[in-house]
């Protein structure tokens, strides 16, 4: 049977949590020694004895065990809340409490606090983030390191920094706190920002990039599951990510380039995660908030729900862009934007926008704004400027894919 | 047919559930392969790394001494084969060796 590193990443999350909330906030290195302790040791006795059928069920199990161990042992409870400590001092009542920490129902409901916790306003969102994929996710720091092109030091000191706001703050975030709705928006703002570093980033590795997507979804899901945090904003959340996700099977080609969106094959977009993504944000329309989610989670439908690139509804994406510009200010944005109203009213139209704000610093150094120029050109029928354009693109890429990509749109402008 | 035991001595434990996994796998399919062969007898069961030693006349208790820890026992198998040649040639396809360890042979006394 194959265990694959989701296996890992799903129950190391949940037997963290689980168990830094019966040895304390303040405990966690002791949850992780456990947790990890307990990978290895169900991989010593899995090699010889096979996987077994239910291998989440087997990990929690031992998981309960070694912390059974530990409690009796190591006398952590003595510096807990005085009710749990007598809860757990007791041999009588230690074991049924233990018990109930590791049900399937309080783990889940412990999952959704630890995230708020990770989404502490006291770190900054890099810090956020690397805390919640290292505690709540599994991640090794070196993993965390090479998903954000980041040095080892930057994100152990990151952790570090995170663990010592945890440790003050003793438990889990309550949601019954007056700060949720502020919370809310950290860990909705953590988990869309996880989400886009899968889906954009130009650097890591595909597979890297796909899992820290699957995370951003199954944290996104949590909110879901949760009336108190399940608002409009969070259904907007998930349905741009599911919207987005579905079209992760057709970015790279056979031999593993990149595609640019109207050269997929949209028959191997995934329809099941459309659907999911469409129902979504029909409940993400209640109330009467437009978020940026709402906008991105638009957006993402406008292309997803297009079966044929000519079908793709620009002028609706024009007015959404248009919406999202004023909610959210930003070049790339507005770059799309201009894309977008090239569709509508001619590559002029496009080539004059995207004049307006090709000054913009963020913009400089970033391959897609000559790349949109050159299309526009193009289709213009200026193979020449294009060219130019397409040029200074491949000067920009930031890794070997990318440049090929572009490198190719060089030569359509020769043939 | 006779019976020999494989004592599985040494060997590094992963040091992440990545590299961990990738052991797991190659042993399973390892065992799965004797199995298929019709070797197998019984799986076996891993040892935790900790032990005491009680020795003597007096049968005084130690923790250890162990010999190096590259001795240790870390589990064991029992396989059927033809001959001990056999069962040492098919020892050679354990994973354990990727990871500095030894596989001790010994056959099953005989009635």
């Amino acid at each position: 049977m194959e265990i694959g590193e989701q296996l890992f990443r799903r129950e190391s999350g949940r037997i963290v949590t689980a168990l830094s909330r019966l040895f304390g906030l303040d405990n966690i290195a002791l949850a992780e020694d456990v947790s990890q302790d307990v990978f290895c040791r169900a991989l010593e006795v899995w090699k010889l004895r096979g996987v077994p059928q239910n291998p989440s069920a087997w990990l929690m199990r031992a998981a309960k065990n070694r912390a059974i161990d530990v409690l009796r042992r190591e006398r952590v409870a003595r510096n807990r809340a005085p009710q749990l400590a007598n809860l757990l001092a007791s041999e009588w009542t230690m074991v049924a409490t233990v018990d109930r920490f590791f049900s399937a129902e309080t783990i889940k409901d412990d999952q959704l606090r630890m995230t708020f916790t990770c989404c502490n306003p006291g770190l900054s969102e890099d810090a956020q983030i690397a805390l919640t994929l290292h505690l709540l996710c599994g991640f090794t720091v070196g993993e965390i390191a090479s998903a954000f092109l980041c040095k080892r030091s930057t994100i152990e000191k990151r952790i570090a920094r995170g663990k010592k706001v945890l440790a003050d703050s003793k438990e889990l975030f309550d949601l019954a706190d007056a700060a949720l709705q502020t919370r809310l928006s950290a860990v909705q703002r953590a988990v869309y920002l996880l989400f886009n570093e899968g889906y954009h980033s130009a650097s890591a590795e595909s597979i890297v990039r796909a899992e820290l997507c699957r995370e951003a979804m199954r944290l996104g899901a949590l909110l879901l599951d949760n009336p108190l945090v399940s608002t409009p904003a969070s259904y907007a959340l998930c349905a741009m990510m599911w919207l987005h996700a579905a079209r992760l099977p057709a970015r790279l080609d056979q031999r593993g380039e990149l595609l640019l969106l109207a050269d997929q094959d949209r028959s191997c977009w995934d329809a099941s995660l459309i659907a999911r993504g469409n129902e979504l944000l029909n409940r993400a329309a209640s109330g009467n908030e437009i978020t940026e989610y709402h906008l991105e989670a638009a957006i993402a439908g406008a292309h997803s729900n297009a079966s044929r690139a000519v079908d793709t509804d620009w002028t609706r994406l024009v007015w959404l862009y248009d919406m999202l510009v004023r909610i959210r200010p930003s070049p790339v944005i507005a770059l799309n934007r201009a894309i977008a109203l090239a569709h509508v009213n001619g590559p002029e139209s496009g080539i004059q926008a995207i004049r307006a704000i090709a000054q913009s610093e963020q913009l400089q150094s970033y391959p897609f704004l000559p790349a949109a120029l050159g299309e526009l050109e193009l289709r213009a029928g200026h193979a020449d400027r294009a060219r130019k354009h397409f040029e200074q693109a491949v000067a920009l890429a930031r890794n070997p894919m990318e440049r090929r990509l572009l490198q190719l749109r060089v030569e359509a402008t020769i043939a | 047919m006779s019976e020999f035991i494989y004592l599985y001595r040494g060997g590094r434990r992963a040091e992440s559930p990545a590299e961990g996994e990738k052991q797991m796998q190659q042993w399973v399919s390892w065992l799965q392969e004797l199995d298929a062969s019709g070797h197998m007898k019984d799986r076996g069961q891993p040892l935790e790394a900790e032990g005491k030693v009680v020795r003597g006349k007096q049968r005084s208790i130690t923790d250890g001494p162990y010999p190096e820890s590259k001795d240790i026992v870390g589990g064991y198998t029992l396989i059927e084969a033809k001959d001990l040649a056999q069962a040492a040639q098919l020892a050679g396809g354990c994973p354990i060796f990727e990871y500095d360890g030894l596989v001790e042979v010994r056959p099953v006394m005989k009635m």
